[in-house]
């Protein structure tokens, strides 16, 4: 048995552990699963931008970004099979459908979206059937905001105090953060002139996710140590900088060719380093038996206080 | 239950124990009442032996008398070791003596179970007791029960942490794994193995119904043989998680046994949760209109 010593700030009082034993299990999960939450929040993004552009008449921006999504989408599968423990059983995911498990109703978004997204690659590529790929992208458009967010779902339905208490707030950073690279990786490849648009995205998606960011930090009080600590709030730091950076400069350069360049890698590594820092504030938060005591140890003590 | 259950329009999928029709039991479970465990770890090595859970390291904590640490997919009943400078009716000892508190920690086969919950594959289901149980065959090791949960009882079985076996199959690798109330036992109308190995009544087995009226019955009588600190932990229906099929008596505060206070199951926030992802998609959709809708050169 361990003692903890008394100030936590908003996270008060002094808890008890056994020996310092985390009480919730760490996540088996490896990091190819924030860096998918990147490609699959890219690709969503980009899809829902890719069927906008082709509604608004922007072809050429609509092109870039079936390709983006493409390859964004393209990989995520085998990132999220290499992380299984029985990889050659991944089809066990496809029993069933459950809205209980943001991880079951993710699969089944990622599969139509991936399918729908292969069909708008495909008649792209070869130029065929107009309408049915005009389909396969309003299929992939729609599903698309919720292929971005639904990963947080995932996170916040989770006994891991850092992504549970963040249930309200994560989801945006996600929407916001995906927007960023969606946006920065089709000013990064298409003409400056079709690019307006993902320029905008670009800029008003790192600017959801840093705000959705800072909101969720305030409220969730002493539990945002993780994002502010260690490896979780370097990752954090380094998300904050390099989105910001990136978002002024798409603002100010993006036009030209070497600003839209710098700007785009900059949001694309800020968004992936986003991912990596929620990732890790929610293990060492699942680590340490503090953020999962002291907060239920307090919810206790209230009901006490109030029955007494 | 067959699959696509939950898309048949116009029905309402069956919980336990209407689900089972005529095949329902009663719901069983463990009462373990830490005031009269000794430490012997019979449970531990009772449940390896019957489920065939293969060695957890032997690591020496350096600790206590308790070297497996905790529950994990390859520890099913963990005994924990506490010392305090306590006597046994709660008040401080004098001298440098110390309390013993032991406690065996089991799978709470919860009403509202997380892991259950979160499965996506549905090797998690309930059983005809209203036990929870991974069906070995179905589990794609794909991790998610293993951070809802909780408890931190269940995890995956990974081959680091089996040097001894090297890899074979049969013993289930990365897959989850935790108790399984010996499943199998139950369906044979005998009770667990680590029930039956206890040689104090530490762990008793039963259904539930008759534990909860049994384990009320207990705390009385500690409370008036002057032991105010006994508490039971997980009987209320009432609690974060529906009531455990598998509740405790404690001497202590549960955080002192490495239990959490006031554990509260992540699903039951999924309104909550599903609506800030639908409203925040919505936002993206928003985004990417106003971006669009700006026009372009």
């Amino acid at each position: 048995m361990s003692r903890g010593a008394g100030d936590l700030g908003a996270g008060g009082s002094d808890y008890q552990s056994y020996y310092g034993k985390p009480v919730i299990k760490e996540p088996v999960w490896e990091p190819v699963i924030p860096v998918y939450f990147f490609t699959g929040g890219t690709a969503g993004a980009v899809a829902s931008l890719g069927l906008a552009a082709r509604l608004s008449g922007n072809a050429a921006l609509a092109r870039t970004a079936t390709y983006v999504d493409a390859v964004a989408i393209g990989v995520s599968p085998a990132l999220l099979i290499a992380d299984l423990g029985r990889p050659e059983r991944f089809l066990n995911m496809l029993r069933m459908f459950k809205a209980t498990s943001p991880m079951s109703v993710g699969t089944w978004i990622v599969t139509f979206s991936g399918l729908a997204t292969g069909v708008a690659t495909s008649l792209e590529l070869f130029g065929r059937l107009p309408r049915a790929k005009l389909a396969a992208e309003v299929a992939a458009g729609a599903l698309g905001p919720f292929l971005s967010t639904y990963t947080a779902a995932l996170l916040a339905d989770t006994s891991v105090p850092a992504w549970h208490e963040a249930r309200r707030e994560l989801p945006f950073v996600f929407a916001g953060s995906s927007a960023a690279s969606a946006g920065a990786a089709c000013a990064l490849i298409a003409a400056p002139g079709p690019a307006r648009p993902a320029r905008r995205l670009a800029i008003a998606g790192a600017a959801l996710e840093l705000a959705a960011g800072s909101v969720m930090q305030r409220r969730l009080g002493f539990l945002a140590e993780p994002y502010k600590r260690g490896r979780g709030g370097a990752l954090a730091t380094a998300a904050k900088t390099l989105t910001t950076a990136g978002a002024l400069t798409m603002g100010l350069r993006g036009r030209e060719r070497t600003g839209a360049v710098a700007a785009a890698a900059l949001l694309l590594a800020g968004s992936l380093a986003e991912r990596l820092a929620i990732f890790r504030a929610g293990l060492d938060s699942a680590r340490d038996p503090r953020y999962t005591v002291v907060p239920q140890r307090q919810r206790v003590d209230q009901r006490a206080a109030t029955a007494a | 239950m067959s699959a696509f259950t939950t898309l048949e329009l116009g029905k309402t999928p069956l919980s336990w124990p209407e689900s089972y029709g005529g095949e329902q039991q009663p719901r069983m479970g463990f009462f373990t009442d830490t005031s009269v465990c000794i430490g012997c770890k019979a449970c531990e090595v009772a449940c390896k032996e019957w489920n065939e859970v293969p060695e957890d390291g032997l690591h020496f904590s350096g600790e206590s008398f308790d070297n497996t640490g905790s529950l994990s997919a390859n520890s099913w009943r963990h005994v924990a070791f506490i010392e305090q400078p306590t006597r046994v009716d709660g008040a401080e000892a004098s001298g440098g003596d110390l309390r013993w508190l032991m406690s065996s920690d089991v799978c709470k086969h919860c009403t509202h179970a997380a892991c259950l919950d979160v499965c996506p594959t549905g090797a998690l289901f309930r059983t005809e007791f209203g036990t929870v149980v991974v069906q070995q065959d179905v589990c794609n090791g794909c991790g998610y029960c293993v951070p809802a949960c909780p408890f931190g009882v269940i995890g995956r079985r990974e081959v680091e942490d089996l040097p001894e076996v090297g890899g074979e199959d049969v013993l289930g690798l990365g897959t989850t794994h935790k108790c399984t109330l010996c499943y199998d036992r139950l369906k044979d109308g005998m009770e667990p193995a680590c029930a039956q190995a206890c040689p104090t009544e530490s762990i008793q087995f039963g259904p539930l119904d008759e534990l909860r009226e049994r384990a009320q019955e207990r705390v009385d009588l500690l409370h008036e043989q002057g032991v105010a600190e006994a508490d039971l932990y997980g009987e209320s229906p009432d609690d974060g998680v529906g009531g455990f099929g598998a509740f405790f008596l404690l001497l202590d505060k549960p955080e002192v046994y490495g239990l959490p206070p006031d554990p509260i199951v992540p699903t039951r926030r999924l309104p909550e949760i599903w609506g800030a992802a639908f409203l925040a998609g919505a936002a993206l959709a928003g985004s990417v209109l106003a971006a669009v809708a700006g026009g372009s050169q």
